[in-house]
């Protein structure tokens, strides 16, 4: 049997292992190594996959909720969408939400994600008051940011290599509707991008939308989309319809022509240069929810995203590079994504660092790495780095060179006697 | 608010079904003979939906408890729904008659008596539905299977005769015919995943079903076909075969 990560690629062979109760997943974790978490599959890479795989999905239960503090206690496997239907009615919001919220509340710790808020509000680690972890000795720790800290900043980030997250209590934020005030800035290139960052960098959600296949004077032109909760008191709030994606597409359909017509169609859809709108939660959180399996479009043999940052002052040079690279190329997507990001925080392998992180998926094919190996290159030069739960290539040395804490982690991971029960495909590969 | 009894509630086809009626707006009384285990459940499902979930002791095994059971219940349910089942060990059964009893008891003559007291009251309260959750291993014995399976089709035919005298007193008897569903009670078969149906998928067919009034219910759908193939295979073919 085998499971499958976002991207559809690789294909392997695991071993499945379910379990009940605490009891069952203890002896899981004594009798075998290569043991890695899966959550809900929403990691584009090979982060969740190895060769015995734990399914934590099904350990489901909310445990608590306190509407008056803002404070929920669930198990690993609850996804973020379940804990939104919940909480959204009562005035309370997620403080920290990646761009889908289909993912569970384990793989948001392991991955540390983050959001829209980044620069305001940090990484999910931010809400976390505290997680259970399941280690290689079948012993239960409680972590929080000074109980067992080691053990919270590796495992904040940590993408499973630290033991498995059982439960964990998180503190919402409050909010006074489901609607969301958003403003569209369009513009014309890449300064004028990370201008209109700055100019709206008090809003609390910020993202903009690259038209990667852009070149010359247009290069990093985009639609900058900023936006803060209304307070219209309505909070009525439900899972929408969606549509699905029944089967692989051919991988022809989604060619270089195509590519460039969904990326112009949606540029050319906003007419003004500045427009407000008012959106649903899902509409500016989560669009790419409404379609299941959207990812099936890439074809069978899978896709990836490119994602990387640099700190702010390379920011400008580094991505007029990795555009301009990428134009060239003829590879690209109709997503390509530009956050801004705050500080860094002590978390040994977090992704985010003050500065700006780009993402774009590409279709595998023959020569895609060797691309995406010379983007590394330039994301290293600038003291970037790629983002562990989306990627399925970076190479050893490219990763240390983004991760000067991994030391730290491996040194834990050592410690704890970690590095036999718990790896992942990816794990393995850059060595940690 | 109206609630619902769920009879068996450990089983995870009763908590799948569990969730889609208290989502739905239904309380629970979740009956089962380990409630304590019922104890993270329960209050998973009142943080989710907001209803009331209680937990009551008790055994289909234990006759001679049930009217106390159903007495001293904290509300009188609108629907119940019956779960409890005992797959059991074949071979164990041929040469062993206390296994065989266990089938037969946990599967028809436990739920024949807790059905009575209930149906009984539900007649004279003119309304209600009855849920039962029988099998496909009842349409027709085969080697594999058949002492669990006769205890089916007895149930089977229990719940038609059931349906057929409440009728007039406007209650609702519902026939569940679950193929192969992927629970506890099958997680060491290697099932045919296109055959197999997830708990949730059952719980959904079973609220559908019990709302527009359906009296049989085979889930998933196209065991509906494969049984009354099987059933038409003549004696003399079946007895030769190996299914
Ligand atoms: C459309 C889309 C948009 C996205 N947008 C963003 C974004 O804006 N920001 C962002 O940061 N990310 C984003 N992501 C990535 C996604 O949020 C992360 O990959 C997340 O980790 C996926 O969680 P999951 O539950 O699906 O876990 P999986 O993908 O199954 O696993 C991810 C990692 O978490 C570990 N893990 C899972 N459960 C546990 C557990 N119980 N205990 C220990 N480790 C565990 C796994 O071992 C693995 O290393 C996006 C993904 C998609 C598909
Ligand atoms: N799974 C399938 O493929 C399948 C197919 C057709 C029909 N069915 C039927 O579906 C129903 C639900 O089964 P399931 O698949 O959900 O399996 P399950 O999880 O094993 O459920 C069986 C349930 O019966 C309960 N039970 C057994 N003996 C009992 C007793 N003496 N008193 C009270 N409760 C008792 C069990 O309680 P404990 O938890 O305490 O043991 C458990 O809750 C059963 O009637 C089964 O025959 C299942």
């Amino acid at each position: 049997m085998g499971f499958l990560s976002w991207g559809n690629y690789p294909h392997i062979k695991s071993k499945i292992f379910r379990f009940d109760k605490p009891e069952r997943l203890k002896r899981i974790i004594a009798e075998n190594t290569d043991l890695i978490p899966f959550g809900n599959g929403r990691s584009y890479g090979d982060s969740a996959l190895s060769k015995n795989i734990i399914e934590t999905r099904k350990m489901n239960y909310f445990l608590a909720f306190d509407e008056d503090k803002g404070e929920i206690r669930v198990q690993a496997g609850v996804l973020l969408s379940e804990i939104l239907e919940l909480v959204v009615p009562k005035g309370w919001f997620l403080k920290v939400t990646p761009g889908t919220k289909l993912i569970t509340v384990g793989g948001a710790i392991a991955a540390d994600v983050h959001g829209k808020n980044h620069h305001v509000a940090g990484c999910f680690s931010e809400s976390v008051i505290s997680f259970s972890l399941m280690m290689g000795d079948g012993k239960v720790k409680i972590c929080t940011k000074n109980q067992n800290k080691e053990l919270f900043r590796a495992t904040c980030g940590g993408m499973g290599l630290t033991g498995v997250i059982t439960e964990a209590t998180l503190s919402l934020t409050p909010i006074k509707s489901k609607t969301i005030h958003q403003t569209t800035i369009k513009t014309q290139n890449l300064k004028e991008t990370f201008e209109a960052f700055e100019t709206y960098r008090d809003t609390p959600y910020s993202v903009a939308w690259i038209d990667c296949l852009a070149k010359g004077d247009a290069l990093g032109r985009c639609l900058l989309m900023v936006g803060d909760f209304s307070n219209d008191g309505d909070l009525s709030y439900s899972n929408k319809w969606r549509l699905n994606i029944p089967f692989s597409f051919p991988s022809f359909t989604l060619n270089y022509a195509s590519i460039k017509l969904l990326n112009f169609g949606y540029f050319q859809k906003t007419i003004g240069r500045i427009t407000q709108q008012k959106v649903s939660i899902d509409t500016f959180f989560y669009p790419l929810d409404f379609v299941d399996n959207w990812n099936r479009v890439y074809g069978k043999n899978g896709f990836t995203q490119y994602q990387c940052i640099l700190p702010k002052e390379a920011s400008y040079e580094g991505y007029e590079r990795i555009l301009a690279k990428i134009a060239d190329a003829g590879k690209g997507s109709f997503l390509a994504i530009l956050k801004l990001c705050g500080a860094e925080n002590e978390n040994y392998l977090s992704f985010p660092m003050e500065g700006y992180s780009l993402a774009l998926d590409f279709k595998i094919e023959d020569d895609l790495f060797a691309l995406l190996d010379s983007l590394d290159e330039i994301v290293a030069e600038y003291g970037g780095r790629v983002y562990l739960a989306k990627d399925v290539r970076v190479s050893r040395d490219n990763f240390e060179k983004g991760y000067p804490k991994v030391t730290l982690f491996r040194a834990l991971r050592k410690k704890y006697n970690l590095t036999q029960g718990f790896s992942s495909l990816q794990s393995k590969r850059v060595g940690i | 608010m109206a609630s619902v009894l769920i009879i068996g509630a450990t089983s995870d086809i009763a908590k799948a079904t569990a969730r889609v009626y208290a989502e739905e707006g239904f309380d629970l009384i979740l009956a089962s003979r380990r409630s304590e285990a019922l104890d993270a459940f329960a209050t998973d499902l009142n943080i989710r939906t907001g209803r009331s979930v209680d937990r009551v002791d008790f055994d289909v095994l234990d006759y001679s408890s049930h009217d106390a059971f159903y007495e001293t219940l904290a509300s009188r349910p609108e629907g119940v729904i019956v779960a409890v089942g005992y797959l059991g060990d074949q071979e164990k059964a041929q040469s062993d008659f206390e296994e065989s009893q266990k089938i037969v008891d946990t599967n028809y003559t436990g739920i024949v008596s807790i059905l009575n007291i209930i149906s009984n009251d539900f007649e004279e309260r003119r309304s209600g539905f009855i849920i039962g959750i029988s099998s496909v291993a009842g349409d027709r014995g085969r080697k594999s299977n058949y002492v669990y399976g006769s205890s089916k089709a007895a149930l089977t035919t229990y719940l038609s005769g059931l349906r057929n005298r409440l009728f007039e007193s406007g209650v609702h008897v519902l026939t569940v015919k679950p193929g192969f569903v992927a629970t506890k009670m099958t997680e060491k078969m290697d099932l045919p995943e296109r055959l197999t149906a997830q708990p949730e998928e059952v719980a959904k067919a079973i609220y559908h079903a019990q709302k527009t009034g359906k009296n049989v219910l085979y889930t998933k759908g196209l065991w509906k076909w494969i049984m009354l193939t099987i059933k038409n295979i003549p004696e003399w073919k079946f007895k030769r075969m190996s299914i």
